[in-house]
């Protein structure tokens, strides 16, 4: 399956951190003490350790969501749909669907092939983006708790539709000024 | 115990997926199953690092100078920041998150953080380059990042006007 790869086991991402992480640990332990160094630790494995069941569960209904959910039902139902109703259903599926970019990309792809306007794909993947439940429950949880990320989702709930909107006024205008010159 | 009822429902919400999946057929639900455990146990090593990473680069960070620049009384200058900063924010999706978290632990606003993570999210340069410009038509791409600019605003002044988190 082409969504084999998602998560792979090795990352440069995380091993530059990694690295970064140890230098400022020791750091920490020399020049404040183990007591401030366990502190850290503490409070960060603390929050760690209470969102592991939402992440676990995230990580399942990740995985259920892709198989029952097909990548091609989400194309037809996004891209078939026009106005504001478009912009509705397309934000909806981005916050649905589960991935990363090597799913996501193809699939806004496909809704232009299918006839949906540049404005619809672009409020898909900025649901995606910022109001995808994947994200948020396996990565954005752990990090910030989830009392930061629920109010983060709660001010980024219209967002899709104002890029959304924001890209079909941006289009139209570029089309009119177009359409005047000689 | 709020947090205690939302992991309630999404365990639920897991079951019922399952079952979904089981009642189509069994092989459905073992091969999902088996792919949501084996992300967890992929991702768990990653997230750690990142997480715990985090709490020390907070600590090594200059407060008084996180405090000044994007701090809670920062305002729409250390929001302006804050999306800067998420723009040109390299690497992937742990180098985001621990640069997010170290800021808000040490001492960052909350509105200048969420205004960071939804640029980073949204238009991190070198995600728009090496991702999207590859599968997507470029000049989507472009209009999508266009379009995106005020977004980190909007999510950080909405965060300010609503006082929370």
């Amino acid at each position: 399956m082409a969504q084999r790869r998602r998560v792979s086991s090795f990352e440069w991402s995380t091993a530059v951190i990694g690295g970064i992480s140890l230098i400022c640990g020791t750091t920490v332990y020399l020049r404040d003490g183990s007591a401030r160094f366990a502190a850290i630790l503490a409070n960060d494995l603390g929050l760690f350790g209470s969102m592991l069941p939402k992440m676990a569960a995230g990580c399942l209904v990740s995985a259920f969501v892709t198989r029952l959910l097909p990548r091609e039902v989400v194309a037809r139902l996004v891209g078939t749909e026009s106005g504001m109703l478009g912009l509705l259903v397309a934000s909806l599926m981005g916050a649905a669907l589960p991935g990363g970019p090597l799913t996501i990309y193809p699939v806004a792809g496909a809704f232009l092939l299918l006839g949906a306007d540049a404005g619809t794909a672009i409020a898909f993947v900025t649901a995606w983006n910022l109001l995808g439940y994947n994200r948020a429950l396996i990565w954005e949880m752990p990090f910030f708790g989830s009392d930061f990320v629920f109010w983060r989702i709660l001010v980024a709930i219209p967002l899709p539709f104002v890029a959304g909107a924001l890209a079909r006024w941006a289009l139209s205008f570029i089309a009119a000024r177009r359409g005047k010159a000689p | 115990m709020i947090f205690l009822i939302i992991n309630l429902l999404l365990w639920v919400l897991v079951a019922a997926l399952g079952l979904t999946a089981a009642v189509r057929s069994k092989a459905l639900f073992r091969e999902g199953a088996a792919e949501g455990a084996r992300d967890f146990v992929l991702l768990l090593p990653r997230i750690l690092v990142g997480v715990v990473g985090s709490g020390y680069i907070a600590a090594i960070m200059p407060q008084d100078l996180i405090t000044t620049w994007i701090g809670p009384q920062s305002g729409l200058l250390g929001i302006t920041i804050a999306t800067l900063a998420g723009a040109v924010t390299p690497g992937g999706a742990v180098v985001g998150f621990s640069v997010g978290a170290a800021a808000l632990k040490g001492g960052g606003g909350a509105p200048q953080v969420i205004a960071y993570s939804t640029a980073w999210s949204l238009y991190a340069l070198t995600r728009l380059i090496n991702w999207e410009v590859a599968m997507m038509p470029a000049r989507v791409v472009w209009l999508r990042a266009i379009v995106s600019l005020p977004l980190p605003f909007l999510a950080g002044v909405g965060a300010m006007l609503i006082g929370k988190p």
